[in-house]
């Protein structure tokens, strides 16, 4: 047996030979053997002009959403700053039947399935704990224990096994799932289940991996000795690696891979190669474990400049244009501000009432004595004034 | 129904809510062709079909994990753990998800799931199959905790469960799976899920239990009886939410309690029931709620498990003693 070869270089900055990619980092189009950019019978400029806005407004939630941290109304944030194409290209492939199962960092996927963004700022306040409906968008509750979600995407998959909604070949029934996770949840032994479970059944769920090669301070070479991607094989799945700077390419790839999982033909793995360009989360300092350099190069990776520069020099898209997607991200900023600060604490009695379906006995004399505590200081009825606007009307 | 066992009992309940109920599915390893270790599971993949009655991979945590998805698509899992001391693989999923999805989304999801633990010792197994892990489930906010005794218990309980739209942890006592056969009225009215119930009245000293001890504690109160001492008997059935009205009830009336159960001591079920009798119970007590289980250690090796499982005479023993005050 040889001897186990010695850690790689820290990142392949061009993903390697499989990389899939359809739009170069200088904004130039790739062709590839085997994957295109479709826009399905729409046109091409509009369609990727709707990318090029959708990753402007995504940036700008996430950048918006860090500042709102960095001035105490956010208990915490986690960027997702370098990881817009991923995420647009992923969310804008799914069909309305399709399911969603995100981590805590899919805020670009969560726009695409129409979640209000105050709905995650009011995860991370403290408000709730990210309690949108997700039977209204089909994008699952975010998931904070990490790998937790790609069982859930599973089982979620199975049942559509058994509602035959897979393979019929009626678009509008035929539904596939998203798992998404990281690079350091693929060590955890919930992913690792979720691939056998989904192979074991041919479950229709796409592993769509963000590989943005930092789990907190831990390089990618501590989870893995070759590339993620490879690792679908041995579950007996496919896997490829696109460019997850690549809007174009991740579309393509995920429109590919999720028309899979519909047909019925099973489980396959996508690796987003991609950068965590900000921290893990706003109480993270990368200064402290990755080099400036590293993140200087991944600038000139950058998903969003790339389209602009194909936009502005390769088709007809005008100045207006960018003015108007700016216009429109610093209006959602002023909103995101603005709606962000007017979210109000929820009543202090309201976990109760959150636990069972069915309430309990216990919970209800826990609960009655707990307000009936509260009644006995002054001032107590405005927390319960501002709890009951919150749930009438801030969302 | 003719006389059967909890094992034939709890197998015709999933037949008959599956029967009832087209979402119902059953996951699990070894519960299809095999119908499970314990057979609770017998028949029902001939005559369900494998894609409700699904022979799992093995990893509990993928069972436990995929049924969450399986709810959340409108389906009813019953998941089988196989054995009590495999359920912590899958402790992630139960206390951090399907315990917290109501919760996380304020009521949008429910997890209607039943989670089946064949669960206690006797039966002379090798390590990991003689566990008591109930009181870290009660512990859980977001789960309801039962354990039947019985097989007319097992044939209701195990429907009313699966009907139920929150996770409940289906606690079965695996020795008396095959052992005591009962007549199972199959047209009767139940008892509600989440209800405690005197099993044998007496005036002297409360004996609370559960599960494989409520049969020792029945039968420590007939002994009791020869020798001029009256034991009331209290099966708990549900021990989150805990019942505490048959048990407070109960003791204002006798002054003394003893609570059983197979599991360590040390903050089980025993404890808690004992702060909540002592706490509203106080002045009628005549002597300190006493305490009878597993010692603090791991459970044993077989041969002697049966020095470690309470038996009738350290049941007796605690009730003796709290005369003693």
């Amino acid at each position: 047996m040889s001897p186990t070869p010695e850690f790689g270089p820290h990142i392949e900055y061009d993903g390697g030979p499989e990389l899939i990619q359809l739009l170069s980092p200088e904004g130039e189009r790739v062709e590839h053997p085997e994957f295109s950019f479709d826009p399905g019978g729409r046109d091409e400029a509009e369609v990727i002009r709707g990318f090029y806005r959708d990753m402007v407004l995504t940036r700008r939630i996430d950048t918006e959403a860090t500042a709102l941290q960095r001035h105490g109304e956010l208990g915490l944030w986690a960027q997702l700053l370098g990881q817009e194409a991923a995420q647009i290209g992923c969310g804008r492939a799914l069909r309305p039947q399709d399911y969603v199962f995100p981590t805590y960092r899919e805020h670009g996927v969560a726009y695409c399935r129409g979640i209000d963004p105050l709905r995650l700022l009011a995860l991370f306040r403290g408000v709730d704990q990210g309690s949108w409906d997700p039977r209204e968008s089909n994008f699952a509750n975010y998931t904070i224990v990490i790998g937790a979600q790609c069982l859930h995407a599973t089982g979620y998959a199975m049942g559509v096994q058994r509602d035959g909604a897979v393979g019929t070949g009626d678009n509008d029934r035929d539904t596939a799932v998203v798992a998404h996770f990281g690079d350091g949840a693929s060590s955890q032994g919930d992913v690792n289940e979720a691939f056998i479970f989904a192979a074991s059944y041919n479950a229709p769920v796409v592993f769509f991996c963000q590989n943005n090669q930092w789990a907190i301070s831990e390089p990618i070479e501590r989870q893995t000795r070759i590339p993620l991607y490879q690792r679908a094989l041995g579950f007996g799945f496919p896997g490829v690696r696109v460019d997850g700077n690549d809007v174009l390419a991740t579309y393509a790839v995920m429109q590919r891979a999720l028309q899979r999982a519909r047909e019925g033909s099973g489980p396959s793995f996508v690796e987003a190669y991609t950068y965590r360009m900000g921290a893990h989360t706003t109480t993270d300092d990368p200064t402290r474990y990755r080099l400036s350099g590293d993140v200087e190069r991944w600038k000139l990776r950058d998903p969003i400049e790339r389209v602009r520069v194909y936009l502005a020099r390769h088709t007809d898209t005008t100045a207006d244009f960018f003015a108007h997607v700016q216009a429109e991200a610093d209006d959602l900023g002023t909103r995101l501000r603005e709606g962000c600060k007017a979210l109000a604490d929820p009543n202090p009695l309201s976990p109760f009432g959150h636990v069972f379906a069915e309430i309990t006995e216990e919970l209800v004399e826990q609960r009655d004595s707990f307000a009936a505590y509260l009644e006995t200081f002054e001032g107590h009825g405005d927390a319960h004034a501002s709890a009951d606007q919150h749930v009438a009307g801030a969302f | 129904m003719e006389k059967v066992t909890l094992a034939k009992a709890l197998n015709a309940g999933l037949r008959r809510a599956m029967e009832a109920d087209p979402k119902v599915l059953i996951m699990g390893e070894d519960v299809g062709k095999l119908g499970g270790v314990f057979r609770i599971t017998d028949g029902l993949q001939k005559d369900f079909g494998e894609d409700r009655v699904i022979d799992s991979p093995l990893a509990e945590s993928g069972i436990i994990g995929t049924a969450v998805g399986m709810a959340m698509r409108g389906y009813r899992p019953v998941c089988e753990i196989q054995f009590d001391g495999f359920v912590y693989p899958a402790y992630d999923q139960i206390v951090s998800q399907v315990a917290k999805l109501h919760f996380r989304t304020e009521g949008h999801l429910r997890m209607p799931m039943v989670i089946r633990i064949p669960f206690g010792g006797g039966i002379g197994a090798v390590e990991h199959h003689s566990e008591s892990p109930e009181a870290q489930f009660a512990h859980t906010p977001g789960l309801k905790v039962v354990a039947c005794s019985n097989p007319v218990d097992g044939y209701w309980m195990i429907q009313q469960a699966i009907a139920h739209d929150d996770p409940v942890i289906f606690l079965e006592p695996k020795r008396q799976y095959h052992a005591d056969k009962a007549e199972v009225d199959t047209e009767a009215e139940p008892d509600p899920l989440f209800a405690s119930r005197v099993v044998r009245a007496g005036s002297d000293v409360t004996l609370v239990s559960y599960g494989p001890m409520v049969k020792t504690c029945l039968a420590a109160a007939a002994a009791a009886e020869a020798e001029g001492r009256s034991v009331e008997v209290i099966d708990l059935r549900t021990l989150s939410p805990l019942d505490m009205g048959p048990v407070l009830d109960s003791v204002r009336r006798t002054g003394r309690a003893v609570v059983a159960h197979e599991a360590h001591v040390n903050l089980g079920m025993g404890a808690e029931l004992s702060a909540r009798i002592t706490e509203q119970c106080f002045y009628s007590l005549e002597a300190p709620v006493l305490r009878v289980g597993g010692f603090d250690t791991p459970y044993p090796p077989a041969r002697i498990e049966e020095f470690w499982l309470p038996d009738l005479d350290r049941v007796l023993d605690a009730v003796d003693r709290t005369f003693e005050f």
